[in-house]
């Protein structure tokens, strides 16, 4: 018999070891390095870059080696990374209308200027697993093809967005009335969010959401848990360049370019007794090429703007409490893992509780039995 | 002091610790008051004292001495995490002993010891909120507050006393702070609540991803919820620790065998080797205390 | 109910009452022809009004801003408070329309799991509102409870029982308890007796109808079932299409409908 009450420093120093040396593996097998994470794993980069909230592949890289390929965990690290940078200043307002575009799609039209750019994709491919990347690995393509296809995805033009050519019409809602000025979005990762949450902290947080929970909460509003009859108007990915007005400039200079997909969704919308019946957007934009997660988040997006719109609130999808509360695979996964700490304290005050309660029934019963056979 | 290279003392920005203790103060000056702040991301996850690690980074000087428990014990592995993570960014003193803390961050536990004037007690908070479960809206529980609309907590209680003859709430047993704000003092047990109350050391709360912090000042009331004809009264055990014989601290209940045999010992580790030193002897003071968890 | 109905009929024994509550202009639309609108109505103490209308026509709509649950778009709800006199419910701070519902006001919903706890046992379905405004006392409030089951009779042996427990009846029957144990002045009510067997619904009918009598509660009561309205209110609006139709004292409205809707309503129900 021992009492267990000391050890806690030198069990975690042997936890942390343990788990670097399982994180290897074999050690007969070459050691993976970042830059092939980053190079042949890109679209599990671009997802920590988006929901650890920092555009840096190379980073994001090396969180997902450094937690073994655990996306979560991988974001955290980005996370915990990024609430210590500095932040010298906010960039312009990224102009996506001048994006170079390498993949453009339209569900609303077939045709429109610009065209349809179908670009690099797994849509059509047959999910078949493909037996020669296990046995010999990645098939060489032909270097003039591969030319060919890079020099078409930096061809890219930029072209107009396709919910402009609605707004010509007056079909679609202005996304803001026009004369309005530039707002300053509130950052969520510096001031609490305060509820009922403006539209630009509502995609603030939904953009740093789990794509899983999003992807779940826009199929859910698509099935009947949400007023939701959405058409993917567009779905464009290309780089854009960001701009910032250093102070002592007084004139935007180019920092740099980022990949980025944006997705804008169009929705009925039957009208009120002030607003015709028109059109309504859902919008949605990511790091990388997260199309998946740029779809969603237009989804949800809209489903979110129920009240504003003065539609009826019926289902969690459009509940903006619900739904922004529990976006953050960080903090969920810190709730949910926080059950394996010690809960000593509170299983012994329900244990001394529950061993009360049965006692006290226990009593009762027998002083029943009592009173019965007293009578 | 050695402190961590590339990060600030204490880890946070001076910025950031500046925007926490203006909330500290606004805790302060609102005994009970949920106060939002900036949560800062920090390295470790949510639920596991980002909360109470904000506002300690946020007080913490150089002259300080930390103590950190969890579940009343130092050596429990988050409370190391912790205390090493303090050491490593801040490069102040710690220490297991109450006596000389001047910081105590504490998960789920008040020291057995009572506290003085120039200590400061951080409570690591999961969930702020004491109505969450009542009514899971914030805008809706806000207004709770701002209007004193308790009825809902109370219709909890009235249903225990129905059910059981007894309130059944054994721990992050809800109080009222200073008459006027219901406030949930973190998953200590219920056994803890009373200590709250004049506590002549500053209590201050951090939840960390919820984002609030509160605070009781020295000497604040504190009442736990009851009912006049059904007051409240804390846990009592019918055995003494079996390390230092204590027969009025708060037990944890120790498995020794696959029999499910047991014995109780003090949760509060630091009081159980002070009441040792002191002479005080309970039933297996002779047993051999052993490292768990070695690997 | 008769001596009101002889008030209502010679409008200038009114002028010394004030209305406990007045609706003027009153608008609230979803979308064009969903919601209600150009509202406006006077209701005196003890009057039972009768809403009436098939689904759709916007009378819970109407019944939602009137019992400060929903904004409307425009127009104004007087009510005249014992705490705090006449006051406009849109105009006047949340706070104190709060305490109006759970003090001088009673909500009576359609379904009973929107107006009761159901996880919480009968006696703190009634408590809530005792404890809501300070008491304190276990075993007060708990013979507080056992005095209103008895008069919505309701067995007390049943007190520690779940609503869930209950059936629709005494679901409707505690939600009623839970409401009027505050002793409020203005309730509403939203199809009290929908969902209920016809044998049920009259014994909920009768039980309403000596409660609200006895305790000269001023009722606003929405309906679609015209025999609920004959036997509660001293007065109905006729809404379609989220407007009002026709108004009048019951009998007047029932036994000589003047508007074709109305006609109709009456003429259905004449049927079934």
């Amino acid at each position: 018999m021992y009492v267990a009450v000391k050890g806690g420093e030198k069990a975690i120093d042997n936890a942390h070891a343990l788990m670097r040396t399982q994180r290897r593996g074999d050690s007969a097998i070459a050691e993976l390095s970042v830059d092939q994470i980053r190079q042949q794993l890109p679209l599990a980069v671009d997802r920590v870059m988006n929901e650890g909230s920092v555009y840096d592949p190379e980073l994001a890289a090396l969180a997902l080696k450094q937690a073994s390929g655990d996306a979560v965990e991988a974001i955290f690290l980005l996370r915990a990374y990024r609430t210590t940078l500095p932040r010298f200043g906010y960039s312009e307002p990224l102009d996506t209308e001048q994006m170079q575009i390498e993949r453009r799609i339209s569900g609303t039209f077939k045709d429109m200027p610009g065209g349809q750019i179908l670009g690099s994709t797994y849509d059509y491919t047959h999910r078949l697993l493909d037996f020669s990347l296990l046995a010999a690995g990645e098939a060489e393509v032909a270097p003039e093809e591969a030319n060919a296809l890079s020099e078409a995805l930096a061809a890219g033009n930029s072209c107009p967005r396709v919910l402009e050519l609605l707004n010509k019409e007056g079909l679609i809602e202005q996304s803001r009335e026009a004369g309005t000025p530039d707002e300053v979005p509130r950052d969520l990762t510096r001031e609490p969010v305060n509820y009922p949450a403006e539209r630009a902290v509502r995609l603030q947080n939904l953009i740093r959401g789990d794509e899983g929970f999003l992807l779940s909460l826009s199929y859910a509003s698509m099935r009947g848990y949400g007023d939701s009859h959405p058409f993917s108007g567009e779905m464009r990915t290309g780089r854009v360049s960001v701009e910032l007005v250093p102070e002592e400039l007084g004139f935007p200079i180019e920092v740099g370019e980022v990949l980025l997909t944006e997705s804008e969704m169009v929705n009925q919308f039957h009208g009120s007794k002030e607003l015709p019946p028109q059109f309504t957007r859902g919008y949605g934009i990511a790091f990388g090429r997260a199309e998946r997660k740029a779809m969603s988040v237009a989804l949800v997006e809209r489903a979110l703007r129920a009240e504003e719109l003065g539609e009826e609130v019926l289902y969690p999808t459009q509940d903006q409490e619900f739904v922004l509360s529990h976006t953050d695979c960080v903090s969920a996964n810190g709730f949910v893992s926080h059950l394996k700490l010690p809960h000593y304290v509170d299983f012994q005050s329900e244990l001394e509780m529950i061993r009360r309660l049965r006692k006290e029934q226990v009593q009762r019963t027998e002083s029943t039995t009592k009173e019965e056979a007293d009578a | 002091m050695s402190t961590a290279t590339g990060y600030n003392f204490a880890y946070l920005d001076e910025q950031s610790k500046r925007m926490i203790r203006r909330a500290i103060l606004k805790g302060v000056a609102i005994p009970g008051y949920q106060v939002p702040f900036g949560g800062r991301e920090m390295p470790l996850p949510h639920g596991w004292g980002t909360g109470g690690m904000q506002v300690t980074a946020s007080v913490i000087g150089e002259a300080d001495k930390l103590k950190v428990i969890d579940q009343g014990a130092d050596d429990t592995t988050n409370a190391v995490s912790i205390r090493r993570f303090f050491a490593h960014t801040a490069g102040v003193e710690t220490t297991e002993q109450t006596a000389e803390a001047t910081l105590i961050q504490t998960r789920h536990r008040i020291p057995e010891r009572p506290l003085q004037a120039d200590q400061i007690l951080i409570y690591q908070v999961p969930i702020p909120e004491p109505l969450r479960f009542i009514e899971p809206r914030e805008s809706e529980t806000r207004k709770m507050h701002a209007l004193s609309e308790y009825g809902a907590m109370q219709v909890k209680l009235y249903e225990d006393v129905a059910r059981f003859g007894h309130i059944a709430t054994s721990y992050d047993y809800p109080v009222m702070v200073n008459n006027r704000y219901m406030m949930d003092p973190s998953p200590i047990p219920k056994f803890d609540n009373p200590k709250m109350s004049m506590m002549p050391a500053l209590q201050l709360f951090g939840a960390g991803f919820e984002k609030r912090i509160y605070a009781v000042p020295p000497f604040t009331q504190v009442e736990s919820l009851d009912f006049d004809d059904h007051p409240f009264e804390v846990q009592s055990w019918d055995e003494a620790c079996a390390i230092c014989g204590s027969d009025h601290s708060f037990l944890d209940e120790v498995i020794t065998d696959d029999n499910g045999s047991k014995m109780f010992v003090c949760s509060d580790t630091d009081y159980c080797r002070e009441r040792v030193e002191q002479g005080f002897v309970g039933t297996a003071a002779d047993l051999p205390i052993a490292e768990v968890g070695t690997n | 109910m008769n001596t009101v109905v002889d008030l209502l009929t010679s409008a200038s024994e009114w002028q010394d009452i004030a209305p406990l509550l007045s609706v003027r202009e009153l608008n609230k639309f979803y979308a064009p022809g969903k919601g209600c609108g150009d509202i406006n109505f006077d209701l005196y103490p003890g009057e039972v009004l009768g809403i009436v209308g098939e689904s759709g026509s916007g009378k819970s709509t109407l019944l939602s801003c009137l019992s400060a649950r929903l904004t409307p778009d425009s127009g104004n709800v007087i009510y005249n408070s014992e705490q705090f006199g006449e006051m406009d419910l849109y105009a006047c701070e949340e706070s104190m329309r709060r305490v109006l519902m759970r003090s001088e006001w009673g909500i009576v919903h359609q379904h009973a799991r929107d107006g009761l706890r159901m996880n919480v046992s009968a006696g703190a379905n009634i408590g809530e509102r005792l404890m809501a405004v300070g008491e304190r006392h276990y075993g007060d409030i708990r013979a507080k409870a056992e005095e209103w089951l008895t008069a919505v009779e309701i067995d007390t042996g049943r007190i520690d029982d779940r609503p869930s427990q209950f059936s629709g009846g005494m679901q409707q029957r505690l939600q009623i308890a839970r409401n009027l144990v505050t002793h409020p002045k203005l309730v509403f009510m939203d199809e009290p007796t929908g969902g209920l067997d016809v044998s049920v619904q009259a014994k909920l009918l009768d039980l309403l109808r000596n409660l609200v009598s006895r305790l000269g509660l001023s009722v606003i009561i929405v309906t679609h079932d015209l025999a609920v309205a004959r036997l509660l209110a001293h007065r109905l609006m006729v809404m379609r299409r989220g407007e009002v139709v026709e108004t009048g004292l019951t009998d007047q409205v029932l036994d000589d409908p003047q508007h074709p809707y109305t006609q109709l309503l009456v003429s259905s129900i004449l049927q079934n």
